[in-house]
């Protein structure tokens, strides 16, 4: 497979929910999570989204495998689309498609080990798989991620969370997917277990040839790993491109502010944007007023 | 395994190789929970009571010189005598009362586990369903629950006597079946909680079907709940079951239980009160030691709770 193969094709991707309004016959409000989404991936590459706290990214990213589903659009794997698939596509792609999660502890069963963690997508997949060979293939995958084998028959609270995290790589990577969904995979870890998280993935990434969608509300961590970068807001992209343009000369406006919220590590530099901050709010509280 | 890589060979080495490592096992929640509950002093002299109770009432009838329906006509409605070899006296028909206490100890532990295990084992089973499926399937099932709480079950009980004659089955049916309503409910409200959490949908991520994510992920999780719960509910079927023979809807003669035999006594507890003491004595302790495992329990698997 090419570098230039769409593995998945997303067109006008939406997602409503209903809450109801209250009252007894009050009938309910729509609230439009996803609105008219669209966007390629191609084979090994990384897409970054990102977008503030509940823009719906993880609701995007759920609705294109099918964990919720959506209200309307396609979201179509290798040509054939995911959201009409039967139960039993469903399960072949499931192999195809894995995800990583936000909480690293809460994405991991408290009761089984690590070793039965990681195995779980293999037995799911390939049952007739004997237990001394998913036994080898779970220590060399942890082994992949930088895991020591002997930790096999540890359980989730005798870790730390950047090693929970690796577990969730590792049970990710097992049945060796084409895709691989992190949902804000590394929001939860501090910055320096971020980084070694984040380099793992891109070594992971180049090893296995898998692509990545890669969530994230910092723009800065997007921006290391991914080629792409599609920038949501209120469930609408409002831009879509090449990382290095979309950092650098951003086209939207909600753009130029993400950006201009990452912190810079100088203490002088930091306080003349917090100023600059400070005038817009200023200045937008005076115009609405 | 075919299909993924080409590496079968390298890693079935690799396997042999790693047979030969010796990885330490973790420490599980519930040894965690075991090692906390063998500190709490209270609940470990309880367990200890309650298996020596267990021991006696099943081992000790092979001990005792008079069965628990043998007649002894010299010796009829006789305080505790040792030469006759009546430890405990006898009852208004010269039976042994130290016989009749271990048959019926016996009687009413039996009904406990059985009726307990039907509760756990339904309530467990229908609680997760409702609460994994949700929506429709869960309000349906639940109002299901909701119409049985409504029926007395004392009325129920009664049926199932009048239609089927006494027997001690349709004791462990009749608790069972009012029994598992409460834990069908807690287990709801928990699993609504589980479903939420990562590792379920990690595992949907992963393609595992409902019932895989409920066996595995959804009922280890509610070990807590489910086994304090289940040491609570122990109790409250001694006493219904006690209360039930009571009514004279339980065990049949010449069997017994201590609710039987209790109220057996209580009639002539001013004339005769060995008759009432020794049951009630054997009933209180083992509610009494059930309780103190059950707090024991509870602090022991949810620490945050204490």
């Amino acid at each position: 497979m090419s570098e230039k193969d769409v593995i998945l094709e997303v067109r006008n991707l939406s997602v409503h929910f209903d809450i109801p309004a209250g009252g007894l016959f009050g009938g309910h409000k729509v609230l439009k999570a996803v609105k008219d989404v669209s966007f390629d991936l191609h084979a090994g590459e990384t897409l970054g989204i990102v977008g503030e706290s509940g823009c719906g990214k993880s609701t995007l990213s759920r609705a294109i495998i099918r964990l919720i589903q959506a209200s309307g659009g396609e979201s179509k794997w290798m040509g054939k689309d995911i959201l009409k698939m039967s139960p039993k596509e469903l399960v072949g792609l499931r192999k195809d498609i894995q995800m990583i999660f936000q909480d690293p502890l809460a994405s991991l069963n408290p009761r089984m080990t690590a070793g039965a963690i990681i195995a779980e997508p293999l037995l799911i997949h390939y049952p007739n798989v004997n237990k001394a060979e998913r036994t080898a293939r779970v220590a060399e995958m942890m082994q992949k991620v930088g895991l020591s084998p002997s930790m096999i028959n540890k359980y989730p609270h005798e870790f730390s969370g950047g090693q929970c995290q690796r577990i969730g790589i590792a049970r990710a990577l097992i049945t060796k997917p084409k895709l691989i969904v992190c949902d804000e995979a590394v929001s939860a870890l501090d910055v320096s277990v971020q980084a070694q998280v984040i380099n793992l993935l891109m070594d992971l990434q180049k090893e296995f040839g898998v692509s990545l969608l890669f969530i994230a509300h910092d723009i800065a961590v997007v921006r290391h790993i991914a080629q792409r970068i599609m920038v949501l807001y209120f469930g609408e992209v409002v831009e879509i491109g090449d990382s290095e343009q979309v950092v650098m000369a951003p086209r939207h406006d909600y753009t130029k502010k993400l950006i201009a919220s990452v912190p810079v590590p100088d203490p002088k530099e930091e306080m003349k944007r917090r100023e600059e901050r400070r005038r817009l709010r200023r200045e937008a509280a005076a115009a609405a007023a | 395994m075919p299909g993924i890589t080409g590496k079968d060979q390298v890693l079935s080495t690799y396997a042999d190789k790693l047979s030969a490592l010796d990885a330490p096992k973790g420490r599980s929640l519930t040894q965690d929970a075991l090692r906390r509950l063998t500190r709490n002093k209270a609940a470990v002299v309880s367990i200890g009571v309650l298996v020596l109770i267990v021991l006696v009432a099943f081992i000790g009838p092979y001990f005792v010189p008079w069965g628990y329906s043998q007649v002894d006509w010299s010796n009829i409605r006789k305080p505790p005598n040792f030469e006759a070899l009546h430890y405990l006296g006898t009852d208004q028909n010269g039976r042994d009362m130290l016989a009749r206490v271990l048959q019926g100890t016996q009687m009413s532990l039996i009904v406990a586990a059985v009726a307990t295990l039907v509760s756990v084992f339904i309530g467990v089973i229908y609680g997760a369903v409702a609460g994994y499926f949700g929506g429709r399937v869960d309000a349906i099932m639940m109002r299901i629950v909701d119409v049985m709480y409504a029926l007395p079950y004392i009325l129920f009980v009664i049926i199932l006597v009048v239609m089927f004659g006494r027997n001690p089955v349709l004791l462990f049916v009749g608790i069972g079946a009012i029994e598992w309503l409460t834990m069908a409910r807690i287990v709801r409200g928990q699993t609504l909680t589980l479903k939420e959490r990562e590792f379920v949908e990690a595992a949907r991520a992963s393609g595992a079907k409902p019932f895989t994510i409920i066996m595995r992920h959804i009922v280890p999780n509610l070990t807590g709940p489910v086994v304090i719960y289940a040491t609570l509910t122990i109790p409250e079927i001694i006493i219904a079951e006690s209360f039930l023979s009571y009514l004279g809807l339980g065990v049949q003669e010449p069997q017994t239980s201590l609710g039987t035999l209790i109220s057996a006594g209580a009639p002539v507890a001013e004339v005769m009160p060995w008759l009432l003491l020794a049951p009630a004595a054997v009933l209180v302790t083992m509610l009494f030691c059930l309780t103190y495992v059950g707090d024991g329990l509870r602090d022991a698997l949810d620490p945050k709770d204490r």
